[in-house]
Formats: C-alpha cells, sequence, structure tokens
C-alpha cells in the first residue's frame, strides 16, 4: 500500500547556494528509515525536497528527480498540493493550529480535501487520534485548543492531523528534539506502530533514536567546509551502527566528529 | 559603541550623590511627563464640555434628535442628528469600501509578493497615508467628483431598486456632492491605515503554521484560511477599528466633496449630507460666539465618538496580546 | 483496523490537470472582447468602467475556465490570487492619479518665484507666491515640534526605563488612544482653551499646541520602540560601571537609539505639516508675512490650498495645485529621508 520513494541526483539550492549535493537513494515503503548527520549538513533540506516543502522559501528550488512509485513528484502536470498531502510531514516544533481545537486541528486537512459530513469527519477523527495514541487522553476534551496539551501531545496531535489525511509517506524532521525523555519514547513507539501503514523517513539528531526506531540508516555529512551537504552511505541501522563501510560514518558514530 | 567608551571616562567616584539627586529629578521629569498625557486628555474632555455649554443651554430644540443646525447668539435652534448619522454613514461606507481592498493588498504584500518588490509595495502603501488630507480634499474636488458622474449613474441605472441608491426625481448627478463621494474619498483615506496595520499583523503569523497546511496540502489560499487568517482575526479587526476612528474624525477632504446639508437621508448619491466634522470646517468661517460653541458641542460628540472606537480597538489588542505598530 | 479505510483520499493521485498558459491568455482575451460586446449593446460607456468591468471579467473568467479543467480547489485559488492582486492595483492607483494630477496641474504655475514671492496678485492674474505660508508652516512646526519631541522623549523614556508598573502601562495606553484623536478635536480644543476660554487671538502659536498634540503621540510611539531595540546590556555595563541611571539613559541609550528617535520626529513633522483643520480653527489664513508666532493670523501651506481650492477663480486654483505640489514635495522628502534614515539605523531590523 504505502509507496517507495526514490531520489535521483537531487540537489537543493537556497538563492543559488547548493545546500545539498547530487543524493540519489531508495526509500523502501512500510519501513523505517532515517537520516543522520552533524548539523547544517542539509539533511532536513533534502527531506523538505521530498515533499515538495522545499519550495515554499522564496528563491529556493531543486535540480534532479524524486520518484514516489516511478512517478515524478517535480514532473509536469504534478500538483504540489496533491503531492504534500501523499506525503505527509510533521516538524521539529509541534505546530497545532493555536486557534483551532483538538477535533478541528485534526479535521483541517480532511475538510481541505473535501469531506464535509460531520459523521464521516468524526469517524475519521477518532481514527487518526487512535493512529498517533491519543484518543484515550482526548476524547473528552475535543473541543479544547490543541495549544493547551503538553509538548508531547501536542506532538502526536500533529502526527494525527497528518495521518488523517491518509498519505502514502510520513516525513518527520526532527519530531522528538522539543520533547522530554517520556515523551520521545511515545512517539518512538508511535513511529513503530505507523510503519506497518506509512513510509516513514526520519531526520534526527540522537543516534540511539536512529537506532532503536529506523530499519535503514543514511549518514549525511557535508563534502567540506563551505560546500554542500552530499549523502555518504546508506544501509540497513544494524550495519550502519556496527560495522559501516565508511570511514567519515564510523568516526561520526562513534563521536570522533560533528 | 563609541558612546559607552566616552562616558566611561567621565565616571568618577563623585558620581555618587550628584548621581543620586540626578537620577531623582530626572525620573521626576519623566513621570510628569506621563502625569502630563493624563492630564493634557483630560483637559481636552473639561474645555470641549465647558465651551459646549453655553450653546446648549441656548439651544431651544432637543441636540440629539433635532437635524437642522442653526447656531447664532440670534438664533439657536441646533441638534447632532443629521450630522451624527452622516458621520457613521460615511465612515461604514468608507470601511466596506476600504476593508476587502485593504486586506487583499496586506495578503497580497505578505502572502503573494515575491520577496524583493514585497517592501517597495509596502512603502508604497504606506505613501499614501502621508498625502495631507487637504491635498486629497483638492483632488476628491477637481478630479474624482467629475468622473464618479458615470459611476453613480451605472448605480441609479442598474441598482436603483437599493433604496441607498436610488434617485426618484432624475437628478442630474454630474458633479455632485455627496455622502457617496464623501465615503469614496474616505476609503482612499483609511485603506493605507487598514493595510499597513494589518500587514503587520499577518507578518506575526507563526511561519510554522503556514508549513502545516501547507504540508496537508493546502492551496496557497486555503493556507491563508486555515493558518494565516484565523490568528490574525483580532489584529485585523482592531486594524478596522483605527481605520474606522480615522474615517469618523476626517475633516478637511470630506468637508470639499460632500453637499453641507444638515438633513437625514438615505440617498447616498444625491447632493447633500454633512459630518461633524466637515460642519465644523464649513460653519466656522461664520460662526459667532454661540455657533463656535455649538460646533465645540458637536466636536465633543466626536472625540467622545472616536475615543470609544479606539478604545475598543485598543482593548481587542490589548486582550489578544498580539502587539503591532501602525505605521500611522 | 479494517475501519481505517473510511475516506478515498489514499486512492487519489498526484497528477492534476492545469491550465496551460495559452489557455490563461485566451481566457482573457475572450473576457475583453466579451467587455467590448457588452460596452456596445448596452448602456455602458466610458474608459474607466471598461477597465473595471474587463478586469472582472477577466478574473471570473480565468476562474471558471480552471473550475472545469483544475477543479474547485485550484480554481478558489486562482480566484483568490487574483482578487489579491487587484487588491493591489486598487491601491495604487489612487496613490498614481493623486500624485500624477498634483504634479500635472501645480506644475504650470510652480516656480522657484512662487516658493520665495509674498501672495501679491489678486485672483484676476497669475503670478505671486507662497512664501508667507511655507514661513508661516515651518515655524508652525518647529513651534509644535520644541514642545512634543521633548516632552514625547520623557514619555517615551518614562514607559521603557521607569515602566514595568501599571501607570506606565496606562500611559502607554492612552499614548495608543491619542493617536486615534481627529486633529479637528485637537484644533477645537485649543480654540476652546486658548481662545475662548483665555481670550487670546487666533495665531500661529495657537495651531503649534494643537499641531504638538498630534505630533505627541507619533513621537512617544516610535521613540519608545527604537528605546527598546538598545540592547539591554549596553545599560547593564553602565551600571556596573556606577554610572547613575539618568546619565545611562542620557549618554548611552538615547544617542544610541538617535537614528530611530530622527525617524520618529520627521515621521510627526511630515504628518503635521499637512494638517489643515487646526489652522483653520485657531490660526487663521493671511497672505503676508506674519514671523510673530503671536501676532494674529498666520499664513499656511494647507491653509492656503484650503482658501484657494474652492475659489472660482482660475487663476487661484492654479495657485492651490501649485501649493498642494509644494506641501507633497515637503512631506516626500520628509518621508524619504526618515526611511533612508531606517534603512542605516542598525538596530531595527526590519
Amino acid at each position: 500500500m504505502a509507496k517507495r520513494i526514490e531520489t535521483v541526483g537531487l540537489s537543493c539550492f537556497y538563492s543559488g547556494v547548493k545546500a545539498v549535493e547530487n543524493v540519489s537513494i531508495t526509500i523502501e515503503p512500510k519501513s523505517v528509515t532515517a537520516f543522520i548527520g552533524p548539523s547544517g549538513c542539509g539533511k532536513s533540506t533534502f527531506l523538505r525536497a521530498l515533499n515538495r516543502m522545499h519550495e515554499v522559501v522564496p528563491r529556493a528550488r531543486i535540480e534532479g528527480k524524486v520518484l514516489l512509485d516511478d512517478e515524478d513528484i517535480y514532473g509536469q502536470g504534478i500538483d504540489a498540493a496533491a503531492v504534500r498531502r501523499t506525503i505527509g510531514m510533521v516538524f521539529q516544533k509541534p505546530n497545532p493550529f493555536p486557534t483551532m481545537s483538538i477535533y478541528d486541528n485534526v479535521a483541517a486537512g480532511l475538510k481541505l480535501n473535501g469531506l464535509r459530513k460531520k459523521a464521516d469527519l468524526d469517524v475519521a477523527v477518532e481514527r487518526s487520534l487512535r493512529g498517533a495514541n491519543l484518543w484515550d487522553e482526548v476524547k473528552d476534551r475535543l473541543g479544547k485548543p490543541g495549544m493547551g496539551l503538553s509538548g508531547g501531545q501536542q506532538q502526536r496531535l500533529c502526527i494525527a492531523r497528518a495521518i488523517a489525511v491518509e498519505p502514502q509517506v510520513l516525513l518527520m524532521d526532527e519530531p522528538c528534539s522539543a520533547l522530554d525523555p517520556i515523551s520521545t519514547l511515545a512517539i518512538e513507539d508511535l513511529i513503530t506502530e505507523l510503519k506497518d501503514r506509512y513510509t516513514i523517513v526520519i531526520v534526527t539528531h540522537n543516534m540511539q533514536q536512529a537506532a532503536r526506531v529506523s530499519d535503514t540508516t543514511a549518514f549525511f555529512t557535508l563534502r567540506g567546509p563551505g560546500e554542500p551537504g552530499v549523502l555518504i552511505e546508506v544501509d540497513a541501522t544494524q550495519r550502519i551502527f556496527t560495522n559501516p563501510s565508511e570511514r567519515r560514518t564510523e568516526d561520526y558514530i562513534t563521536g570522533r566528529f560533528g | 559603541m563609541s558612546t559607552v567608551e566616552t562616558t566611561l571616562d567621565t565616571t568618577s567616584l563623585r558620581a555618587g550623590r550628584s548621581g543620586r539627586r540626578g537620577d531623582v529629578v530626572f525620573r521626576g521629569l519623566s513621570l510628569g511627563a506621563g502625569v502630563f498625557v493624563f492630564v493634557l486628555l483630560g483637559a481636552i474632555a473639561v474645555f470641549l464640555v465647558i465651551k459646549a455649554i453655553p450653546a446648549l443651554n441656548a439651544d431651544k430644540s432637543s441636540f440629539w434628535t433635532t437635524q437642522n443646525w442653526t447656531a447664532s447668539s440670534g438664533d439657536a435652534m441646533f441638534g447632532i442628528a443629521a450630522i451624527l448619522f452622516g458621520t457613521v454613514l460615511t465612515s461604514l461606507l468608507a470601511l466596506v469600501m476600504a476593508v476587502p481592498v485593504g486586506l487583499g493588498v496586506s495578503l497580497y504584500i505578505t502572502e503573494y509578493a515575491p520577496q524583493r518588490i514585497s517592501r517597495l509595495l509596502g512603502y508604497l502603501t504606506d505613501m499614501l497615508a502621508a498625502v495631507p488630507s487637504v491635498v486629497y480634499g483638492l483632488w476628491a474636488l477637481l478630479f474624482l467628483l467629475h468622473h464618479m458622474a458615470g459611476i453613480s449613474e451605472f448605480l441609479v441605472r442598474y441598482f436603483g431598486w437599493i433604496p441607498l441608491f436610488s434617485n426618484p426625481d432624475g437628478f442630474p448627478l454630474v458633479y455632485s456632492k455627496s455622502i457617496f463621494a464623501a465615503s469614496v474619498i474616505l476609503a482612499v483615506m483609511t485603506l493605507p491605515i487598514i493595510a499597513a496595520i494589518s500587514r503587520e499583523v499577518l507578518r506575526q503569523v507563526d511561519p510554522a503554521q503556514k508549513e502545516a497546511a501547507l504540508a496537508l496540502g493546502a492551496t496557497r489560499w486555503e493556507m491563508v484560511r486555515t493558518a494565516v487568517l484565523p490568528p490574525s482575526r483580532p489584529g485585523i479587526i482592531s486594524a478596522v477599528m483605527l481605520g474606522l476612528g480615522r474615517a469618523l474624525g476626517e475633516t478637511i477632504a470630506v468637508a470639499f466633496v460632500i453637499g453641507n446639508r444638515t438633513l437625514i437621508s438615505s440617498h447616498i448619491l444625491l447632493p447633500g449630507g454633512a459630518t461633524i466634522a466637515s460642519n465644523i470646517a464649513n460653519l466656522f468661517g461664520e460662526a459667532d460666539e454661540i455657533g463656535r460653541s455649538a460646533l465645540i458641542a458637536s466636536g465633543l460628540v466626536l472625540f467622545l465618538l472616536t475615543l470609544a472606537v479606539n478604545l475598543i480597538a485598543r482593548y481587542i489588542i490589548l486582550r489578544s496580546g498580539t502587539e503591532e505598530r501602525s505605521a500611522v | 483496523m479494517s475501519s481505517l479505510q473510511a475516506t478515498d483520499l489514499r486512492q487519489r493521485g498526484i497528477r492534476q490537470a492545469s491550465l496551460p498558459p495559452w489557455a490563461i491568455a485566451a481566457t482573457t482575451v475572450g473576457a475583453i472582447f466579451l467587455t467590448l460586446l457588452l460596452f456596445a449593446v448596452t448602456g455602458f460607456a466610458g474608459q474607466a468602467d471598461f477597465v473595471v468591468v474587463a478586469a472582472v471579467l477577466i478574473v471570473v473568467a480565468i476562474g471558471a475556465a480552471s473550475w472545469v479543467v483544475e477543479g474547485r480547489r485550484r480554481a478558489i485559488d486562482r480566484i483568490a490570487t487574483n482578487a489579491a492582486l487587484g487588491a493591489l492595483v486598487l491601491t495604487l492607483l489612487p496613490l498614481g492619479f493623486v500624485i500624477t494630477y498634483v504634479v500635472k496641474k501645480g506644475a504650470p504655475a510652480f516656480s522657484l518665484g512662487f516658493l520665495t514671492h509674498e501672495a501679491t496678485a489678486g485672483p484676476l492674474a497669475a503670478g505671486g507666491g507662497i512664501a508667507p505660508a511655507i514661513l508661516g508652516t515651518l515655524e508652525q512646526v518647529a513651534i509644535a515640534s520644541a514642545f512634543a519631541v521633548p516632552l514625547a522623549l520623557l514619555v517615551a523614556i518614562y514607559i521603557t526605563e521607569y515602566g514595568g508598573n501599571k501607570f506606565a502601562t496606562s500611559v502607554r495606553f492612552l499614548i495608543d488612544v491619542m493617536t486615534g484623536i481627529p486633529s479637528i478635536v485637537a484644533g477645537l480644543f485649543v480654540l476652546a482653551f486658548w481662545i475662548t476660554a483665555l481670550r487670546q487671538p487666533l495665531s500661529g502659536f495657537a495651531g503649534a499646541m494643537a499641531l504638538a498634540i498630534i505630533e505627541l503621540p507619533i513621537v512617544v510611539r516610535t521613540s519608545e520602540e527604537m528605546i527598546r531595540l538598545v540592547p539591554n546590556e549596553l545599560r547593564e555595563a553602565s551600571y556596573a560601571l556606577g554610572i547613575p541611571k539618568w546619565k545611562t539613559v542620557v549618554r548611552v541609550v538615547l544617542p544610541v537609539a538617535s537614528t530611530g528617535l530622527t525617524t520618529g520626529v520627521m515621521l510627526a513633522v511630515a504628518r503635521a505639516i499637512g494638517e489643515t483643520a487646526p489652522v483653520l480653527l485657531v490660526v487663521g489664513f493671511n497672505n503676508y508675512t506674519n514671523l510673530n508666532p503671536f501676532g494674529g493670523n498666520q499664513a499656511s501651506l494647507p491653509g492656503y490650498i484650503f482658501q484657494f481650492a474652492r475659489s472660482s477663480s482660475n487663476f487661484d486654483v492654479q495657485r492651490a495645485w501649485a501649493a498642494a505640489l509644494a506641501l507633497i514635495l515637503l512631506v516626500v522628502v520628509l518621508y524619504v529621508a526618515a526611511r533612508l534614515l531606517t534603512r542605516r539605523n542598525q538596530l531595527a531590523g526590519r
């Protein structure tokens, strides 16, 4: 069901400056792929290029291809909005809509996509909140503002909001970096559950987290000081953390740099 | 940074006592300035009341319900009804025109325009606020009035069935000084205020909210509707209120293009109408002691009206906690 | 988990038919033809009307075409984008009209002589000048600023440096409310207080007081903002050296904020310089130079324009336009200078 993403020679630019260079990678469906690497190495930028969020920044552009089950998402006749619905995203800081209730936050994307009937929305909202392991905590206060939740709950609300529109792929940009250890654990458990239905890509600073939740790990780093970020290697997580084939990966994993 | 160094030289141990006395004096001065603001606003209210009383005593008709304005020592029959009606009507009509445009232009500048030109466009809309009202008046009188005949005829022909736009006696509308003409020029003048403030409000929306909407597959407009407008609502409402406050008190431009008849009429296209401010500007020259006092009485009503509108606007801002700077 | 398939969203693809540029161009041309047809058949007339009707039809036509080809959501998005662009045009149009019209009408009578001569010519002849009006306005604004600026600075310092209490908050609130007081009310206050209660004649000084009331809140607000931008480290460094607070404010805070403070004063002056209502009430009119601020009626630029705009003499009206041009130039120079200063100001990030 979930779809495969494949990039072919993907480079990302911010107003003419190359931030990511020539990345080719295949992300398998129904698995968790983690992007690790030192900060500023372009892994978040690369992630945002996977669902066309990169181009939201003024004067940002890409070169190369991103294939979603063999369909180029940057190709002609492709709707960026539809791409983003199909490839959902969860951000670093929990960002529920501040003026909306918990219910409306989850329903927001469904309403945009033409779901109007109250009964349908009720079903979808419950399903999404259950999917994000949040239902039991909020079922009695669905009408309360989403901002009233704790940080970890807010982030799960954002995950519920993202999966409500039934994406194929879920991109997560350091989803736990603003959370405490217990909330982080809750999100990690959730990620493991979600991979049955979605292709998941997670950017993380936390190598233990990558080791815990991911099946595949990709290591990014700068080619050199002041140069764009590049993909060094991608392999089964087990292998990356025990026996990487690249020296630079090993240095990073063992804490010798970055 | 050099200022810090120069201050270093002046430090010496004797800064102690004289410094403390200086602090007391300086604190007192600035506190006094703050107190003065209170006194000034109080004085404005008090003096307007005191000087309005002679005319209100001399008034032989009811101040609140009379439409006519005849105010002199010999004959005092005046009331606020018609000019208050004209003030509120012109301002509301101005808002009907200015709010959608002002909001639209600030959305365009913050959400649609390429970064490079959005700054320039911001300056240009602010420029609209820089043109003095007497210049707007001159322009409205000698340009706008001529060019509005077509629109007026159009409204009468196709929308004459709405009482607001009707012209039952087939009055020629060329060069007609009317409530409508005043509303149009007021719309032009309040537009930059609404645009400037709502632009600041829209700019403060957290980009993370906008990205959240886009990531759900929203089109640009849907992003504006779900992530930009809802949190901006209090700020936009107060922008509208501040624009309203400005429109209510605008004097010269309105005085130039309004018909100057103190009569309540719903026919906004026909010659006629007056606002509190335009009435003051147009009658002040010939007013005697009682006449001036009567105009001051009307000014007091205007003061209270704008005060109320501004208080509401500021209250909304305070309560919502959105802090924005108005360019005007 | 079988109920998970409640919506068909997952089945939707990412392909989307979209209007090619040629279709949009064709729709635009079609809409213009339709407008032409409309103007030929019905009672519509006039160039301005044509532009308006055509613009509305173009937006509607593109929206309709998009609705058919691209679907409802994209169509609404296109209409919203075009409407926002339309709002921009509607905003810039009056600005363009006012500026070009004032320049066009004012230029013939505008000359160096016009700026430097007394208003000697009568309504039946060209010539004469606005020197008395320029001098009067500059004097009134200068006196007003001499009152308003120091006072406003003190208020701003009180709010920022001694603030934090309830009183300071309410002073700030009142200042915000004061920005909304119409200039004619300021004029009426001076009329009531200075002219009828204290029985003083109309004068430039009376006008200056009204203008000071208008300037005060503007200067307070901009100064407050600029003073807040001064980094706290500077203050702390100064206190750490034992420098008293007032010296810190005067010698450290104000100099650092000075560019921004100047900007605020310029904006206030630009606003005051064009204020007509107070002039009308408490300064009166005068065609001759009167430099004594207490010596009765004084000429002023806005007063001059107000006085001659409604004259039946073409010469007078032309002089009003030329004076309007002079006034606009003055205001524009002040605004541009203020903007340039802001740009140079390292403190103001935006």
